[in-house]
């Protein structure tokens, strides 16, 4: 009797068994009553026979790469260039343009909000704001360096031709900070070499331009910022050139980091 | 101050581009389209940013995945009004009289299995699922949600989550075991 009780009861288990929903004590009835009742046994191993050959077999679809760039363009345009409005096939946008087609707009809806925040935002944060967006914008998979070394004299040599200043690249590992490689992005319109160092898991870029006060000599740096999102940013000027360090790493070690790189 | 809202978007991608992949492998199961699929994600992006200022912290995945949900919901109503209207949405699923009366696909659950078993792609028995055992599954077995956060993404109760998910298993081993011992 007691035996029939369990046996019904453990029938409704098994899928919560399988999808490690049972509480301990549960699971531990659930595999007593196993162990002595060959038809819950047998259907527990079809069960999980099915659903190791669904993981194993059937696609987890990864979003197209071209999904993922018109969103990262209408989210966060590279300013320098002329803003696009999401240049995702043609053939689709001529479906969002059909009347009735489910309405989708998103590129001009995008579009507006955007062009609302960054006439709203004000001009000292707007700095920060394109260096912590151009950051985020290039840890999405693919967009993280376009050179991807670990030393120096293989990073600095890459931005000769690319940009009209040249950018000191310093090696600092013996302090915990690998350099990884670099990249070319606008801040503000401006072009900017990003070197780009690992401490642990965080990755740091380190965003370089032109000072608009070039020969004036260092500038007072403004204090460092923690944004709403989390990521930390240093600012420096130093020899005609502005630095944005900025990552998600702690503020006390990003400090490190700037001081670290000023000390060389 | 006014920390300017291109932080609050910074904020947004922060939240949501992690959670891409799986957004699109929903609205990939649930319309069977690569190209809807990636009209669906746009939209839902949109519906997300504008969406945004309510979601206080909390489980970013689910909370983009019901939007996903519900923005592929309502573009099968717009696009492909036949398929949706066999879907009902208050139904429980928990009452087996209510399962038995949901079409699937046109004809009965038996016949479109086999026929998907032709195919010997357990792809196509998952395609054949009606869509609200589909999504439980998917959920389930590729997106690795518990059953708490697919009932979150669902707005269902986890009971229902529960006996769609068996349901659905159910209606796929009948059709792999015809495929697997043919
Ligand atoms: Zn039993």
């Amino acid at each position: 009797m007691m035996r029939e009780i369990d046996h019904l009861e453990v029938r409704n288990l098994l899928h919560a068994a399988l999808d490690g929903e049972l509480d301990t004590l549960d699971m531990m009835r659930f595999e007593a009553h196993l162990s002595d009742c060959t038809e819950c046994t047998a259907e527990y191993a079809r069960l999980s026979a099915l659903s190791a050959a669904i993981r194993e077999r059937v696609p987890r679809y990864a979003a197209p790469a071209e999904l993922r760039d018109a969103l990262l363009q209408s989210l966060m345009p590279r300013e320098a260039e002329p803003p696009k409005v999401v240049p995702f096939p043609a053939s689709r946008l001529q479906r969002w343009l059909r009347p009735a087609a489910g309405g989708f707009t998103l590129g001009a809806a995008l579009a507006a909000s955007l062009a609302v925040m960054i006439a709203t935002r004000n001009v000292e944060n707007a700095v920060t704001d394109s260096v912590v967006t151009a950051h985020i914008r290039a840890l999405q998979p693919g967009h993280l360096t376009d050179v991807q070394i670990s030393d120096q004299h293989q990073v600095k040599p890459w931005f000769d031709g690319k940009i009209d200043f040249a950018p000191p690249v310093k090696e600092l590992s013996d302090q915990g900070f690998n350099l990884v490689g670099g990249r070319l992005d606008y801040i503000q319109g401006r072009e900017a070499a990003v070197i780009v160092y690992r401490r642990k898991l965080h990755m740091i870029d380190l965003f370089v331009t032109r000072s608009d006060h070039a020969g004036s000599g260092a500038e007072p740096a403004p204090a460092p910022r923690t944004t709403p999102s989390g990521y930390n940013v240093e600012h420096w000027t130093d020899g005609g050139l502005d630095y944005w360090a900025v990552s998600d790493l702690n503020r006390n070690e990003l400090a490190d980091f700037a001081k670290a790189w000023q000390g060389r | 101050m006014e920390l300017g809202q291109a932080t609050e978007t910074a904020r947004f991608a922060e939240t949501a581009l992690p959670h891409l992949d799986a957004a699109y492998n929903l609205a990939r199961w649930l319309t069977r389209d690569p190209g809807d699929a990636a009209d669906v994600v746009q939209e839902a992006m949109l519906r997300a940013l504008k969406f945004f200022g309510g979601f206080r912290g909390g489980n970013g995945k689910s909370w983009l995945l019901a939007i996903v949900r519900n923005t592929a919901f309502d573009w099968m109503k717009a696009n492909r009004p036949a398929e949706i209207a066999r879907f009902v949405p208050g139904g429980t699923g928990e009452d087996e009289h209510d399962i038995e009366n949901i079409a699937f696909e046109g004809d009965d659950p038996e016949a479109a299995l086999i026929r998907a078993g032709d195919r010997r792609q357990l792809d196509g028995l998952i395609e054949a699922l009606p869509l609200e055992f589909r999504e439980c599954l998917v959920l389930r077995e590729l997106e690795e949600l518990s059953y708490k956060e697919i009932a979150a993404v669902i707005g269902v109760p986890i009971g229902t989550v529960m006996s769609r998910l068996a349901r659905a298993r159910q209606l796929m081993q009948r059709g792999w075991l015809k495929e697997e011992t043919r």
